[in-house]
């Protein structure tokens, strides 16, 4: 259980740093604004910000009262103001109707925006717009990025993913390209840089553009980190959806982590409070578990367990020195093991009950199903009982989704017959959504037939080559297909398996879904990284409608120590797994790497969808 | 904080300070408990643990002092102490505004960053990273941006894109041909940082008539996404319909206009609205879609009102025995059908409120309604309808009982509903397929159906097996011990 990683792993650089600085320039922005304040804190900021500052540290720098930006008269009767928020139109509206109030019952005050990570000129026109522009100060904080754990840093940016991949608006890609200038100044330049998909190839060139800028800061210091990997999530929709099955993944779909911690309830803390958990490599019993199958975590569980009575039992025949001993130097620790020991047996009994329910079985049965590419009529068809059945919306469009994507999109009938009834089931504005859907190209409709190929390759045939490229190109804008099954084969991510896959030993990074699938995303950054290039993947990359979006580019000194060599920051745009993080995890310790992920956000098929439903829940 | 459920719901409802509240759901109760429990668990940990900080941390995650207890607190104190009315009070009065004192501690960062030009500053971050510029992190933190104030009127248009990459404020005035316009367009979508993409259309839209900005925007799709996502932003509807008219992307427009119904709430006004939408040109599939939005609507609207009116009446059993637990407004069309089902199952077709007028209508296919009334009826234990939902007569009046959904799932909603084995048994005993039927039974102790299935398979070793499972001196007991000693049956183990 728990694989030690091999004794020649690389350390992993410290993190915590970043947390220091972002509190340290968020004190002084505070500090821009002499005097006592009110500090108005946007929803969504209020996490991130507890893990990087607490009242104390706000009340030293003479923040008076805390409350939170919401759609209400706000009552503060502080002479100063200050708006800790993301730039958001909607912030801009709330505090121009604040001031706008303010300026109606004659009153002055002094106010302050804080923006975080940074500000938008649309922000600003709105202010200008509601004429309070001048009459507020405008600030950034530039807090993009928080370590959650001691390998995964989270820019906290779930909005990116809509933003980029169904807006197509490019606003974060400047934050993306600041937060690893900020990186590579810390932490030394990154000698070997990759990168697929179009967002990072922009992101890649806006960092670079940058660096170059402000040349000279990173010159002449070492790598501490040896190869950086920039991968954007539409590259790999199909893992994103899946049901996740390691532990922390699990606990993710079934009670949702938010920026590192997790609300326990009644259920799971079996007493009547709900408890708020830190879940990361300092608590000693999930750092085991977290990345296992969940079909060894009881198992581990128990035994644990076990061991832990015999610890306590060892008190017994003992003499009043050693038991003195005991009780000071190894009780406390025991009953912490104790605590979180009964916390996360609480949490799989919890998750086992809600699977149970949901008939978890048939669920995972059907999605290996739709990943492998067989049975086609009956996975529809069990989709379609979903929908009829009114299961959870998200999950039918879930499983909608999947199938889309590894059938090339599905046959125009099924695709019409499945539409109408999730609008029956779920309500009929659900067109939006499946308008939205389509326009990510995560649930489309086949084209009629594969003629376009037809026309495409006639066509080629007529023309020059040239020519041909460009045609070929229109119609793949215009049908951008998949491809899931052909690149499935060529990466070989349904392993074969002779027998049954053995969860415990696993052998390859398919375990993260019960030996079924390796993760696209995880066999792409292997491959690359074990050829140190592209080179040998064209075909895969061309599958990946990524031809004119996979790029290299190493440096050719060699000031890089071998042990940062197998250091590795992984970028996902748009969002990454548990599952992913845990895959990745695994290919480290089996090789002798260490990964760093660094994501928008931590993301699961749930949120991928909420996030693409046009109706507010 | 020992405040009875009724003297805190007193103390609300006679506030005048009701509108101070800072939770989610407008629910203080729930958040006040919420963070009066978080307190008390906190409190747990402290009391029942040997003063371990770092325990306390890592096990609430919230810890006292951390920000978003805080904010919960504020919100929640103020309402519930007498100390906390008070607090308000003072509050809402300019004059006894109460004074804190200054915080004790003089340690403030803005020193420490004017004490790097001093030598000999302490310890700070900045001295551990004494090999990189200060400004490399805390870039122009001497003066807050917006300060930053350029006079000069001759950059370029990519040093003006630079310069707003930067955040820094910058005059686009002096572009006013056309072609600098779009050459200051070009570098920006060159440079790939949307926010200056979108500082920059917010300069053409202002400065070019919209067919011009139209015209270009068109050949330039990457800048034409952005402003369309910032018109959906700001909600300019009317500019951004134009667009989509210009473009002649008639689906966008239509379902543009149609997301509109999501803001109004007034049912009669979100159906006038939706009438509108009917002629837009949406696809032929999705014009479908839209006119049964408007029908449920008009439909939900007629039902809501008569029932509203029947539950008042209290004549109606139905109504006082099953009280309406939410209204029937914009529900999907599935829990429409279940409602009629559940409230109206024996009307006839002709009324709007009826379930077969509703299967015609929307063209509900039999499986969906099916499971629908099923659901219904089962939930009101109304076996009888049940029953005949699932009787087919043959044209020699033979009567047959057929499931489009397979009598499995019949089984599993019956189930659910809490239907009596007698009932089960009858369904189970329907599924064709053998080890479904007994995996069913089994589940569902329908014991008589697995000892008759084990009998007829002629199987004596699971049949002895079973037994074990049933109660002891019970019928089923009986039924099995006879079966075992009967002669009359050849075993095949």
């Amino acid at each position: 259980m728990a694989f030690p990683h091999r004794p020649d792993a690389p350390e992993l650089p410290d993190f915590s740093m970043l947390k220091r600085l972002a509190r340290d320039q968020l004190i002084y922005l505070l500090e821009q604004l002499p005097g006592k304040k009110d500090l108005f804190i946007e929803a969504d900021l209020m996490s991130p910000l507890d893990r990087i500052a607490n009242v104390s540290i706000l009340k030293q720098h003479e923040v008076d009262k805390l409350y939170k930006v919401e759609n209400k008269p706000a009552l503060s009767s502080n002479e100063q103001l200050c708006f800790l928020v993301r730039p958001r139109i909607k912030n801009m509206r709330y505090i121009a109707s604040l001031v706008n109030s303010d300026k109606l019952a004659g009153r002055t005050r002094k106010y302050k925006v804080i923006f975080s990570p940074q500000k938008f000129y649309a922000c600003e026109m709105v202010l200008e717009e509601e004429g309070i522009y001048g009459d507020v100060s405008c600030d950034e904080w530039a807090f993009s990025l928080l370590p959650l754990d001691v390998d995964l840093l989270s820019m906290e940016l779930p909005e990116f993913f809509r933003d980029y991949f169904l807006e197509g608006d490019q606003r974060w890609i400047n934050t993306v390209a600041q937060a690893l200038h900020l990186l590579s100044t810390l932490y030394g330049p990154f000698p070997n840089c990759y990168g697929i998909g179009r967002c990072a190839k922009m992101a890649y060139e806006l960092w670079r553009n940058l660096e170059e800028e402000e040349d000279g800061e990173t010159k002449g210091r070492r790598p501490e980190i040896g190869h950086i990997f920039l991968l954007d999530r539409d590259v790999d929709f199909v893992t994103a959806l899946c049901s996740q099955v390691v532990y922390e993944g699990l606990v993710d779909d079934t009670f949702r982590i938010k920026c590192g911690s997790v609300d326990f309830g009644p259920e799971v803390t079996s007493s009547d409070k709900s408890l708020k958990v830190l879940l990361n490599a300092e608590d000693k019993v999930f750092n085991e578990i977290r990345n296992e199958h969940f079909s060894n975590v009881f198992g581990f569980l128990s035994q644990k367990a076990r061991n832990l009575q015999a610890q306590y039992d060892r008190r017994r025949g003992m003499d009043i020195k050693q038991m003195k001993n005991f009780v000071s130097q190894e009780l406390k620790g025991l009953k912490q093991e104790h605590r979180l020991l009964s916390l996360h047996i609480g949490a799989c009994e919890s998750i086992m009950k809600k699977k149970t329910k949901q008939d978890f079985q048939e669920l995972i049965k059907t999605e290996h199903a739709l990943l492998e590419g067989f049975n086609i009529r009956e996975s529809t068809s069990y989709i379609e009982e979903h929908i009829d059945r009114q299961v959870s919306p998200i999950e039918s469009l879930r499983l909608m989704c999947l199938l889309s994507i590894t059938e090339n999109g599905l046959i125009p009938k099924d695709y019409r017959s499945l539409k109408t009834q999730y609008l029956q089931s779920y309500g009929p504005e659900h067109l939006l959504t499946f308008s939205n859907l389509r326009r990510a190209g995560l649930l489309t409709e086949q084209a009629p037939g594969d003629t376009l190929t037809a026309v495409e390759s006639k066509v080629s045939k007529l023309v020059t080559d040239k020519a041909a490229g460009k045609i070929t190109d229109a119609f793949s804008s215009l049908a951008k297909r998949s491809n899931f099954r052909a690149i499935s084969k060529k990466l070989n991510l349904i392993p074969r398996v002779d027998g049954e896959y053995d969860l415990k030993v696993p052998r390859d990074m398919a375990y993260v879904f019960s030996g079924a699938y390796v993760p696209l995303s995880c066999r792409i950054i292997e491959q690359v990284l074990e050829r140190r290039s592209w080179q040998g993947l064209d075909e895969v990359v061309r599958l990946l409608n990524c031809s004119d979006f996979a790029f290299t580019d190493m440096t050719k000194e060699d000031k890089a120590s071998s042990e940062s060599l197998r250091l590795i920051l992984v970028v996902f745009l748009g969002g990454c797994t548990f599952s992913e993080i845990s895959a990745l995890r695994f290919l480290g310790r089996e090789k002798g790497y260490r990964f760093i992920f660094l994501t928008t956000a931590v993301t699961n098929s749930a949120r991928l969808m909420e996030a693409m439903s046009e109706v507010k829940a | 904080m020992n405040r009875t459920k009724g003297d805190e719901e007193e103390y609300w409802n006679s506030s005048k300070f009701k509108a101070f509240t800072f939770d989610d759901e407008d629910d203080e109760l729930s958040q006040l408990k919420e963070s009066k429990r978080a307190v008390n668990s906190l409190r747990d940990f402290v009391d029942d643990d040997d003063d371990d900080d770092l325990e306390r941390v890592s096990w609430s995650g919230e810890p006292v002092g951390s920000i978003s207890w805080s904010i919960r607190e504020t919100a929640g104190n103020s309402g519930s102490t007498h100390e906390g009315r008070e607090q308000l009070k003072s509050r809402n009065s300019f004059s006894s505004y109460a004074q804190l004192p200054k915080p004790t501690s003089t340690y403030s960062l803005s020193s420490f960053f004017r004490g790097r030009t001093r030598p000999g500053s302490f310890q700070s971050l900045s001295d551990a990273l004494s090999d990189t510029p200060a400004k490399s992190y805390a870039p122009e933190l001497g003066r807050p941006k917006g300060e930053y104030r350029d006079y000069s009127n001759d950059w370029s248009p990519s040093d003006t894109v630079r310069r707003l990459r930067k955040g820094k404020v910058c005059s686009l005035e002096r572009f006013r041909s056309l072609q600098d316009k779009l050459q200051l367009l070009e570098e920006a979508v060159s440079m790939h940082d949307g926010n200056v993409i979108t500082a920059v259309l917010i300069f053409l839209k202002r400065t070019l008539s919209k067919e011009i900005l139209f015209r270009e925007l068109e050949v330039r799709q990457v800048a034409l996404r952005h402003l369309i996502h910032f018109l959906k932003e700001i909600g300019d509807q009317k500019l951004l319909l134009d667009l989509f008219r210009f473009l002649d992307r008639t689906e966008e427009l239509a379902l543009s206009h149609y997301r509109e119904h999501l803001n109004i709430q007034d049912p009669d006004k979100r159906k006038e609205f939706l009438k509108t939408c009917v002629g837009l040109p949406f696809s032929a599939e999705d014009s479908a879609h839209i006119q049964d939005h408007y029908t449920l609507l008009e439909r939900q609207i007629i039902i809501e009102a008569n029932d509203r009116h029947l539950e008042s009446a209290g004549q109606t059993e139905i109504f006082r025995k099953h009280p309406r637990k939410a209204s029937i407004l914009n529900m999907p069309l599935v829990t429409t059908l279940f409602y009629s089902c559940f409230y109206h199952y024996t009307e006839a077709e002709g009324t709007f409120s009826s379930p077969i007028n509703l299967k015609k209508t929307f063209k509900i296919p039999d499986k969906q309604y099916v499971l629908t009334a099923l659901a219904a009826r089962a939930k009101l234990r109304a076996w009888n309808d049940v029953d005949a939902l699932f009787t087919t007569k043959n044209w020699l009046g033979y009567t047959k009982k057929r499931a489009p959904i397979g009598f499995h799932r019949v089984v599993e909603i019956l189930h659910k509903n809490n239907a009596p084995v007698q009932i089960l048994q009858e369904y189970v005993n329907l599924v064709e397929d053998v080890d479904t039927k007994l995996n069913l039974a089994t589940k569902f102790k329908c014991h008589d159906v697995v000892i008759d299935t084990y009998r007829d398979l002629k199987d004596r070793q699971q049949l002895l097996a079973y037994r074990s499972k049933v109660d002891k001196g019970s019928a089923e007991e009986e039924k099995i011990d006879a079966l075992l000693s009967s002669s009359q049956i050849r075993w095949k183990n």
